[in-house]
């Protein structure tokens, strides 16, 4: 993966609390607005892009992702609601899901060949110890992922960037499914409250 | 709290295969305590994206703005307007009017939660998991919802709200069975917003339940001027 250090700082990196309305944008995008869709794009496409690439970790494909979640966006901005969450969050969701969809149909053509068990995946246990990137955003970020235990961070980190389902998750860290689903969800609740975010 | 409702988390970061997503989406569509968390769960971790960002190849942004270029948005979701009345002449007027009934019409068979099977139930619980279940749903320009749970087999009815505005001071929502344009009192609906509330009565003969606005303590006859109406399938 790149190392997101080697951004310049001041790149539209942590545009969430000083950025542009980015609801606004959306709902301009809807009414077929290129250049708010353009705008749009430069606030969010190191976040989107970030994201498609921690998942799917093969650059090309990753560009695919991303593209894919742009187009998804574009086309379906009217139906963003803003009661549920920040256009921001509605964004990364829909990236999020595009990118496991992609790593599943992926992973679902080479079991064809290879069983499950015995693929050999690469599991990412320590994603606090990437190298930092100067914004305060991923500061924060770290610091309420530092709230979750270990074992929450671990579940919750192959399920989001892994892209693992609950059971696969389970598998991997040999617990019962019943505890990976909780450890998942526990440590998302920690996470939530610790950025202060939602509900 | 049961085993659906654990299922938020790993459905938030999309870690459900494709059964156990379809079913927890059945679900989501009952339980606005999940869908609230749900979201709120997803509005935190896509803050995790902030830990990696990476900006993409200018060539992507032009490759996205000139592909976006040829395509059409789609027009927002608009709710289906088709209010049903029988038998109750008005709807609630002040509360709400009614501005959608549930999907395709009224009726739903609901499928119940199979994770696992439960043995001491309520009987609220046993008309909403019955096999026989019917829904029928009204959502309120306020953003209310109430729903109708009938299991003719069970022949009991639930209501569940969501949002209910307060019925007013020294009020009260009072539930009706409709029994050939009959309304026989079915009990009443606690205080607060979200309630469940098993309708007594046999519900199986009935052919429809009426929420109205009565004095507290209630009325021999509904209010029809406030009367919200749910008109079974046959």
């Amino acid at each position: 993966m790149s190392d997101p250090t080697s951004l310049p700082t001041g790149a539209p990196v942590t545009g969430a609390p000083v950025g542009p309305d980015l609801s606004e944008l959306l709902r301009a995008s809807a009414r077929g607005d290129q250049a708010a869709f353009a705008q749009l794009y430069d606030a969010t496409a190191s976040r989107v892009h970030g994201l498609a690439l921690r998942v799917v970790r093969d650059p090309a494909q990753a560009e695919e992702v991303t593209q894919e979640a742009y187009l998804e966006i574009w086309r379906t901005a009217a139906r963003f609601d803003p009661s549920r969450g920040s256009a921001l969050s509605w964004l990364l969701t829909l990236t999020h899901r595009k990118a496991v969809d992609r790593v599943r149909s992926a992973e679902a053509a080479s079991r064809r060949d290879t069983t499950y068990h015995h693929q050999n995946q690469p599991v990412d246990h320590d994603v606090t110890a990437e190298q930092a990137n100067a914004s305060l955003e991923a500061r924060r970020v770290r610091g309420a992922l530092a709230s979750l235990t270990a074992v929450q961070r671990e579940a919750v980190e192959l399920a989001y960037f892994g892209g693992y389902t609950h059971t696969e998750v389970a598998t991997m860290l040999e617990l019962p499914v019943g505890t990976a689903k909780t450890r998942i969800r526990d440590g998302l609740i920690r996470l939530r409250d610790a950025m202060g975010v939602g509900q | 709290m049961n085993d659906v409702h654990a299922l938020s988390g790993a459905y938030a970061v999309d870690a459900l295969d494709d059964i156990e997503r379809a079913q927890f989406e059945r679900h989501l569509v009952e339980c606005a305590e999940c869908r609230g968390e749900v979201d709120s769960l997803r509005a935190g971790a896509a803050m995790l994206a902030d830990i990696s960002p990476v900006a993409p190849p200018p060539a992507l942004r032009d490759r996205i703005l000139a592909e976006v270029a040829t395509v059409r948005p789609l027009p927002p979701q608009v709710v289906e307007v088709r209010p049903r009345r029988r038998r109750f002449p008005a709807l609630v007027a002040a509360a709400a009017a009614v501005v959608a009934l549930g999907a395709g019409g009224t009726l739903v068979a609901t499928q119940p939660w199979s994770d696992e099977p439960s043995i001491n139930i309520s009987a609220t619980e046993a008309v909403l998991r019955a096999d026989d279940a019917e829904r029928y749903v009204q959502k309120f320009d306020d953003g209310s919802k109430a729903t109708v749970y009938r299991s003719k087999e069970l022949g009991q009815a639930v209501l569940v709200t969501e949002g209910m505005a307060d019925p007013g001071e020294g009020k009260v929502y009072e539930l009706w069975l409709d029994h050939d344009g009959e309304m026989v009192a079915a009990g009443f609906m606690p205080k607060g917003p979200d309630n469940t509330v098993l309708l007594s009565g046999d519900a199986a003969a009935a052919e429809g339940v009426g929420i109205t606005v009565e004095p507290e303590g209630g009325s021999d006859e509904p209010n029809l001027d406030t009367a919200v109406v749910f008109v079974f399938d046959a």
